[in-house]
């Protein structure tokens, strides 16, 4: 283990009394508790810490916070490895592990930092112009070698072991950031009584605060942040969330957060989430998301130690670690200034100060003279050094000279850029401010204000009172009137800037250094017609990486501004989009995934099913038991065949439950019936049920089933299982909006009943075991296609329908939801004299082919009532939907593909469905495509395959042989078109 | 996207499903062809303020009227439809 070598005796929010040790690379180090990965690895010397996207240039660490573009790593390993996570958030933990990016064999000795000598071809837009020939070069040869060499970090390859949770929350006021104007903004709103969350991407709330300090109310900074937490703490209706980074704003006051819950330990405890994504409802928002400190672009800008001026500030005052012992400062602005009375502070040594205005105060003259430093006008025009950090410092003096300085770390501050993130994920866009050299937002979302620093007043007295009213304002249009009491104070201090954004000089200056893009890139996309931002932008890259150009962007504006003329504003920005930090996918799908991705349904005679050793299929939500086999069967089909079988002779029954079922009651039911469905219901006599076929508007059919009339203004309607949602929403626009004069209503009813199909010879038989004995089944006394209540034996009332999908002798028996288990067991034990067998969704389909009945592979959204052979149902006496466009020509043409029954010629084969059908003795091709197998069994009653077809002209052309062409499974046979129903054809077996 | 539902108040968007344009009135059983066709495919791409039909369907199931700028997505106005038939809730 080494020592933290880089650490400062005394000071820093770190707790001393609790070391960490962790692994970088596979070097043991140690830290604190309170460090971040990169505080720490500063505090232990590192200065290395990746290698870059495209060039493969050593890079350490730029900056303090999720701006972050250099110092990513593999954090964790196995199936918690996660790449590009920034070292700069990470939160140290005891064992925490964490590996370089992009680099082989090793970060120090890295083969690929060869790149940097191909640099001419790896300019902007390379990929467009170096990789065009031959074509399919690209696949086969370049991308997979560029992936190999560019890149970031590796993917975990195993699934997630994680659980994420989504949550909702409500308040009147939201607010961004927990800096002097954000903890401003908590107090005036709080105080107000507004229910408020604050939220703080960080783990520690006072943000700059915690690196500046200052005096507010004559208090030190920590000292206060103190005072204004236990406040804060005291309102029960102040919820403050740390390590929770508000992403995004979206319609309605609706904001996204993503809290870290668990990252900062090594896994989560049992049964809790790594993390949490909220949905916030606020009334309002305020932005006090701070400001990003900007860089100068020059030559070596990239070389480790050269590091953002406040994040130095940063590193030395809150974690008590030094990036550099000798530091020099590269600023343009006064803030600048405060790293080299923070470095003195620590003891630290300053190799000079290269100040880019013309002017330096006083003040800042006797500092120097006092501690033995220069100041020199002018810029840095190239660093000396690499992987092992910066060596000496080339300057360009103000009047042409150039000087030279010594040192081990350069602290560079090129002003400040608000977080105009939030306040423009709405299309903003941000307006220049030519006193701070900065983008500050022009407006926001509705509801939402920025304050402070994220606004463009950098002082603290300025961001106190800022954030201050902005929560008292954002209180009372919340309706929260209640005293916001005083406003804390504190001195601003000066921020004079002269703009700088890049240097001249020798050498790569890198402005997107996690996308690698140089100033010369920039300028080369000018030069190559590529001016506009958003061109820019996608050309070079620029502002792409996952930090989403937070260091980078503006600089890169501005010099494309430079080399095209224009000012800044006139060059404009790209567009703002969330998330304003990435945020895991795992996050947005929360328990979404796997088993639970989507709810899932189970029939009221699941378990029983299940019992049975049932296979189940999902169909939708459903699970629908598909078959049950039993002892000795070596396939599902013997199974199937056996359970058919059993129907045809004897009795069987299958639970339908999943059918989609809508009591419809009101004087109006009939009239409303009749104009939704193509044949007529008001006709139905009470006690019977009738086949109802539904069409869209546009005259293609929606969906069928059976409707019953249980009473002179009550109907009772089934649909199809896939449509069961979807019929109830078309219905419930028909009634609302197309018909409210017609007084009916409409209640789904599909949960509240179960429902089996009983079927076979025997029906009758085992119905008379379950149903009172007072009940006449006989043909006289429930004839085909009667519908009634009926009491069971016992008591219990349900509903019994004549109806047959199979073709047997059947009836459809529904009972409350809550029985359907029950039932199934009760018809096993009734049906056990008679033989009686289950049957799952493979029979149902086995008979509904063997009887021609149409289902979902013939329901295909492209069909016609009559291209289903249900052309006469179409009543022609009353308007229904659907009625005009189903004349339409192409809808009644006569060589339509219409379902027609389809077996092959040679008796043993196999059909399948999906194949084609051509004209006998032609070559397959799309000209003579004449439509295609829908649906096939094997039918165990006729011994052989049989199918269902759309078949043009199908109809009329029974008893020709066609061929069926198969390209998916390269099959070619010979099949005979024939009458679709090949069992019972005249129905009598249904009706006895 | 929040809506506020007449009779359920304001809900998010995940409880409501979209249809369309609420303006294509059902042309009468004899209107003819061409006045169906126009209703069924007919539609303004309309940038700006729309009134459009919305389902309620992880709520009280009540079709509604929603007054929506397309660009802005600003709901000014929720009206249930005309047969909605339920009593408006106070709010």
């Amino acid at each position: 283990m080494t020592s933290q070598s880089h650490r400062l005796t005394s000071g820093g929010l770190i707790d001393r009394s609790t070391p960490l040790n962790f692994r970088f690379d596979g070097k043991t180090f140690s830290g604190f508790q309170g460090d971040t990965l990169a505080s720490a690895l500063v505090a232990n010397g590192v200065k290395l810490v990746g290698r870059s996207f495209k060039y493969h240039r050593p890079r350490g660490i730029l900056t303090a916070g999720s701006e972050e573009p250099n110092a990513l790593v593999e954090l964790r390993t196995g199936a918690r490895r996660e790449a590009n996570t920034k070292a700069t958030t990470a939160e140290l933990y005891e064992g925490l592990e964490a590996a370089s990016q992009n680099r082989w064999p090793s970060l120090r000795h890295d083969v690929m930092s060869v790149n940097q000598l191909f640099a001419p071809i790896f300019v902007a837009g390379f990929y467009y112009k170096t990789f065009m020939w031959p074509a399919k070069f690209w696949e086969m040869v370049y991308e997979p070698a560029i992936r190999r060499a560019a890149g970031l970090g590796r993917a975990a390859v195993a699934p997630d072991p994680d659980h994420y949770d989504k949550a909702w929350a409500h308040c009147d006021v939201v607010i961004a950031g927990s800096g002097p104007a954000g903890l401003a903004a908590a107090l005036a709103a709080g105080r107000s009584g507004a229910r408020v969350i604050l939220c703080e991407e960080d783990f520690a709330l006072g943000g700059r605060l915690l690196s500046d300090g200052g005096i507010i109310d004559g208090l030190p900074a920590a000292d206060w942040i103190a005072r204004t937490l236990a406040e804060l703490g005291s309102m029960p209706d102040v919820r403050i969330m740390t390590r929770t980074t508000l992403f995004g704003v979206y319609d309605g006051g609706t904001y996204g957060a993503i809290e870290r819950v668990n990252d900062h330990l090594p896994t989560p405890p049992e049964h809790q989430v790594r993390q949490r994504l909220w949905r916030i409802v606020a009334k309002r928002c305020v932005v006090a998301a701070g400001a990003i400190e900007r860089p100068i672009v020059f030559a070596g800008n990239d070389t480790p130690g050269v590091m953002m001026a406040s994040a130095m500030r940063t590193y030395v005052t809150r974690y008590a670690a030094t990036p550099a012992r000798r530091i020099a400062l590269f600023t343009n602005n006064e803030d600048g200034w405060r790293t080299v009375e923070t470095a003195l502070a620590a003891g630290l040594q300053i190799a000079a100060v290269i100040d880019a205005r013309p002017d330096v105060s006083p003040a800042h003259r006797s500092l120097a003279s006092t501690n033995g430093f220069t100041v020199l006008h002018g810029s840095v025009s190239g660093v000396e050094g690499g992987k092992d950090g910066v060596r000496k410092i080339s300057v360009s003096l103000t009047g042409g000279a150039r000087a030279e300085v010594e040192a081990d770390g350069l602290a560079v501050s090129g002003g400040r850029n608000p977080a105009v993130g939030l306040t423009s994920y709405h299309r903003g866009r941000p307006k220049w401010r030519n006193d701070i050299a900065a983008f500050v937002p022009d407006g926001a979302p509705p509801g939402m204000v920025a304050a402070g620093a994220a606004n463009g007043d950098f002082g603290l007295g300025a961001c106190l009172r800022d954030g201050f009213e902005a929560g008292a304002a954002a209180a009372r249009d919340a309706g929260r009137i209640g005293n916001a009491g005083s406003t804390p104070v504190a001195d601003d201090e000066a921020f004079s800037l002269t703009p700088l954004w890049h240097v001249t000089g020798k050498g790569k200056a890198f402005v997107d250094q996690q996308h690698d893009v140089t100033a010369s890139d920039i300028e080369l996309a000018q030069r190559e017609g590529f001016e506009s931002v958003e061109h820019l932008k996608r050309y070079t890259t620029l502002g792409m990486a996952t930090d989403q150009g937070k260091t980078s962007n503006v600089a890169g504006l501005a010099i494309m501004a430079a080399v095209t003329g224009k000012s800044i504003p006139e060059t404009g920005t790209t567009i703002y989009r969330p998330p304003y930090v990435p945020v895991a996918i795992g996050a947005f799908a929360g328990h979404h995934r796997d088993e639970t991705f989507h709810s899932t349904r189970l029939t009221p005679s699941h378990h029983w099913a299940a019992e049975q050793g049932a296979i189940f299929v999902d169909t939708g939500l459903w699970k629908r038991a598909q078959w049950y086999p039993r002892a000795g069967e070596k396939d599902w089909l013997e199974s199937v065949t056996r359970e058919v079988k059993a129907v045809r002779s004897g009795v069987g029954f299958c639970d339908v439950s999943t059918l989609g079922k809508i009591d419809v009651h009101g004087p109006d039911a009939g009239v409303f019936l009749d104009r939704v469905y193509i044949n007529t219901f008001s006709n139905l006599a009470v006690g019977k049920a009738r086949y109802g076929l539904m069409l869209r508007e546009d005259g293609l059919v929606y969906d069928d089933g059976t409707t019953s009339r249980l009473a002179e203004d009550h109907y009772f309607l089934t649909t199809t299982t896939a449509k069961a949602g979807l019929v109830i929403q078309h219905l419930e626009f028909c009634r609302q909006v197309l018909f409210p004069e017609l007084d009916v209503q409409l209640t789904s009813v599909s949960d509240q009943w179960a429902q089996f199909s009983i079927a076979g010879p025997k029906t009758r038989d085992l119905l008379k075991e379950i149903v009172d004995p007072a009940e006449d089944l006989s043909n006289e006394g429930f004839p085909f296609m009667g519908a009634r209540e009926v009491a069971l034996r016992g008591g219990i009332k349900a509903r019994l329908f004549r109806i047959s999908f199979s073709g047997e002798m059947a009836f459809e028996i529904s009972v409350p939801a809550r029985y359907g288990e029950a039932m199934a067991r009760n018809l096993m034990i009734a049906g056990k004299p008679f033989g009686v067998t289950p049957y799952g969704t493979e029979a149902l389909g086995v008979m509904r082919v063997e009887k021609g009945h149409v289902a979902g592979p013939e329901l295909s959204g492209t069909t016609t009532a009559a291209d289903l052979g249900l052309g006469k149902m179409m009543s022609t006496k009353k308007d229904f939907i659907g009625r005009v466009m189903a004349g339409r020509e192409a809808l009644v043409a006569p060589d339509r593909q219409v379902v027609v029954g389809i077996k092959p010629v040679d008796k043993a084969r196999r059909l399948r469905s999906g194949a084609h059908i051509i004209p006998k003795g032609q070559t397959p091709g799309p000209d003579n495509d004449q439509g295609y197998v829908t649906s096939v069994c094997f039918s165990p009653t006729l011994d052989q395959w049989i199918g269902l077809g759309l078949v043009e002209r199908g109809r009329e052309r029974i008893g020709e042989i066609v061929h069926a062409h198969d390209p998916l499974r390269g099959e070619d046979y010979d099949v005979e078109l024939c009458n679709p129903v090949f069992y019972d054809p005249d129905g009598g077996r249904q009706r006895g | 996207m929040r809506i506020v539902c007449p009779f359920c108040g304001e809900r998010e968007l995940g409880e409501f499903s979209y249809l369309g344009d609420a303006k294509p009135v059902r042309p009468a059983a004899d209107a003819g062809e061409e006045a169906v066709y126009e209703y069924v495919y007919l539609r303004d791409n309309v940038a700006g303020v729309m009134s459009e039909n919305w389902y309620h369907g992880g709520g009280c199931r009540s079709w509604l009227k929603v007054t929506r700028n397309t660009l802005t997505h600003e709901i000014s106005a929720v009206e249930a439809a005309a047969g909605a038939g339920a009593r408006q809730v106070a709010k």
